[in-house]
């Protein structure tokens, strides 16, 4: 007998849960106060955004909305080392990546807020909107990624999954396609063990779901999703590589949903507090804030100060999404089409006719 | 002017932007070096490269993921689902993203893209291959669903979906593929969309028809014709949104309607059209408005396929009755 193929996972860990370095050749950035400190910044953002954001769901100010509590480390990771110019295609737990990339708090919030213009990115024009249904941004981003690549761009594509969605279909077909066309694309997996109720083991039967790229012969690589370091580093790397034609990557990132799924769920229906518990001593944002305070990098004043600043931006995002009009009726069918039919001039009328009540 | 098949029409129209558009681009399973399995893209990949006509692999949600991503990004893709039967694994995005991404962003981006499958039965195709489900799309708000009869309105028609900025899903009618040649000048002169055609005027009764039951409606017309019944005769060509304007000035002149379609009758595309006349002409109608279809069935394999269709004699025979109300 003769091995036909052989393979191995790596699985990349710089920061433990004490915020204690466990490995070799630290990154650079890792030494850097400023960047390390920006990306501290940029997940209490993220963290103070989605209390927010589900606060205002539970007084009626917002509709549903799924937080990302505990897996911040994720969307800055990446986030923080795309170019203004990579085009994200984002899922709906993809708040911290998004902002990360110059969408608004306040677009993110119309959006959630039952608003279409959420998706009209000011400062993210390329960006696709968030995918609501499971798996299909993933083809999605192996479409802007050949269009990038058609064009001879020198950027990438980045899209996130939930590892609930790596069982689709539209996943597979998309790592396969972007392996055969060598496409610029990072797969970022967000592996938070839950999907809604169904836990990872009633998931997949594989021991990692970075695994999935080796059918599709991508390199994927599994890292410790809490540890800011470890999704950086490797999130750089795979873009790097992504820009200069070498490739599509996958990154699992393991990390936990801290919160339930969306305001609309409980999670204690399904999962033990025990566990939860477990999983809150493992979260990302205290063990950076151990590691910078162990490079004397940050002291309780500057978390005094980052909290209330953070707290005045939260609150400008809140004001200027509570501001905005309630869109025309019109506006139903008007962005249906570049110039509507004549078709629908009568159901046009009709919504003109209506007021906004 | 060439004298060529609506295949060949089809081909010319995508030959043509791809010639003068370098945002345009081809993909889909087979459509490379094989020239796809009914030729309809033969000679396009020699001519124009494999960067610009693009075999995939075999998975029909990705060709329609991937054909949105690109035309979000300033492309003009055109995909080929091979065989209409097989989309169905890519509604979820042709519903969920080609159809909303313009309304969805409020303009910022946009899908100018158009998926081509060629469809319809009466070739003695396996199973799956033969359906009419030209409905399905037209149920769709933000896609335009576009069906060419004859090789003029292939070429123009397919002209107008790839240059319109938002999807086109547009079903190629395989049993008359071959079936008739016209003089087609490759001149890049687009028919407009959403727009009927009248191709036989008549005063006694309007049919109205799209894609290859086109044929059979007016060899039907013709035979009504040496019965002294003077059909007008309707090509509805872009089944969604339907040109409405067209066929309720015919049928207030004609004051009788008779639909012509191969799917199944419910639901359907004939439905639509006789409620919008219904609404909107019913007090011009001289008699019950009539429908020749499919049956409302799974399509029958080929032996019976023929009894499936609808013929030019159920045609003519329906008309008659129709003449009979005074």
């Amino acid at each position: 007998m003769k091995t036909a193929a052989k393979f191995e996972i790596k699985h990349i860990q710089y920061l433990n849960e004490e915020g204690k370095i466990v490995a070799k050749n630290l990154p650079d950035f890792a030494k850097d106060k400023d960047i390390m400190r920006k990306m501290y910044r940029d997940m209490s953002l993220v963290r103070a955004f989605d209390a927010k954001a589900y606060a205002m769901q539970r007084t009626g100010k917002m509709g549903t909305y799924p937080a990302s509590l505990g897996q911040e480390a994720i969307g800055v990771g990446y986030g923080s080392v795309m170019t203004k110019e990579d085009v994200l295609v984002p899922y709906y737990r993809g708040t911290a990546g998004q902002l990360l990339h110059g969408v608004k708090m306040s677009e993110i919030l119309l959006y959630w807020g039952g608003d279409e213009r959420g998706s009209d990115y000011q400062d993210a024009k390329r960006d696709l909107p968030i995918a609501v249904p499971i798996a299909t941004q993933c083809l999605n981003a192996a479409g802007v990624a050949a269009a990038i690549k058609f064009k001879g761009e020198k950027i990438a594509a980045v899209t996130e999954i939930g590892e609930g969605g790596t069982s689709k279909g539209d996943f597979y077909e998309a790592l396969n396609v972007s392996g055969i066309w060598n496409l610029p694309l990072l797969f970022v997996v967000n592996n938070n063990q839950w999907a809604i109720s169904v836990s990872t083991k009633n998931q997949t039967a594989c021991e990692t779901y970075a695994q999935k790229a080796i059918a599709a012969g991508i390199r994927c690589v599994q890292v410790d999703g809490n540890d800011i370091i470890a999704c950086r580093a490797e999130a750089d790397e795979a873009l790097k590589r992504a820009r200069a034609g070498e490739g599509p990557s996958l990154i699992e990132f393991v990390s936990y949903r801290l919160c339930d799924h969306t305001t609309a769920d409980d999670a204690s229906r399904y999962r033990s507090n025990e566990e939860l518990q477990g999983a809150w001593t493992r979260e990302p944002i205290i063990r950076l804030r151990r590691y910078l305070e162990s490079m004397k990098a940050w002291t309780e004043e500057d978390e005094v100060n980052m909290k209330q600043e953070i707290a005045k931006e939260v609150e400008a995002a809140v004001a200027e999404f509570e501001n905005i009009e309630k869109p025309l009726p019109e506006t139903i069918l008007t962005y249906l089409f570049a110039e509507l039919p004549d078709a629908y001039q009568d159901q046009l009328e009709e919504l003109r006719q209506r007021g906004t009540k | 002017m060439a004298t060529v098949a609506l295949i060949e029409a089809v081909n010319m129209a995508l030959a043509y932007e791809l010639e003068h558009d370098a945002t345009v681009l081809l993909l889909g399973e087979d459509i490379g070096a094989n020239g796809g399995v009914f030729r309809t893209t033969a000679g396009l990949q020699e001519r124009f490269g494999a960067h610009r006509v693009m075999d995939t692999p075999l998975a029909e949600s990705m060709i329609a993921g991937l054909t949105i991503g690109m035309s979000t990004q300033g492309l003009k893709p055109v995909a080929e689902i091979q065989f209409l039967g097989f989309i169905y694994s890519a509604l979820d995005q042709i519903i969920t993203q080609a159809a909303r991404m313009r309304n969805r962003t409020r303009g910022r981006l946009s899908c100018p893209m158009v998926i081509r499958a060629p469809f319809g039965g009466g070739i003695h195709a396996p199973e799956h291959h033969s359906e009419s489900t030209e409905a399905l799309f037209a149920h769709i708000p933000g896609i335009k669903v576009v069906i060419p009869s004859n090789p003029s309105r292939a070429y123009g028609l397919m002209l107008a979906a790839i240059r319109d900025p938002d999807p086109v899903i547009f079903l190629e009618p395989k049993r008359v593929y071959r079936l008739v040649k016209h003089e087609v000048e490759d001149n890049g002169e687009a028919y407009p969309l959403e727009t009927c055609f009248i191709d036989r005027e008549g005063t006694d009764i309007t049919l109205v028809s799209w894609g290859a039951m086109m044929h059979e409606t007016l060899q039907a017309a013709e035979k009504l014709a040496q019965e002294g019944i003077h059909a007008e005769v309707i090509d509805v060509a872009c089944v969604s949104p339907i040109d409405m304007p067209t066929i309720l000035e015919s049928v207030e002149k004609t004051g009788r309607l008779l639909i012509v379609q191969e799917a199944p009758k419910s639901g359907a595309i004939g439905s639509e059209i006789a409620a919008e006349v219904a609404e909107k002409a019913i007090m011009s109608l001289l008699a019950p408005i009539g429908r020749v279809s499919g049956y409302d069935a799974v399509m029958p394999y080929y032996k019976l396929e023929k009894i499936y269709m609808p013929s030019v004699e159920k045609v003519v025979a329906k008309a008659k009755e129709l003449m009979e109300y005074v």
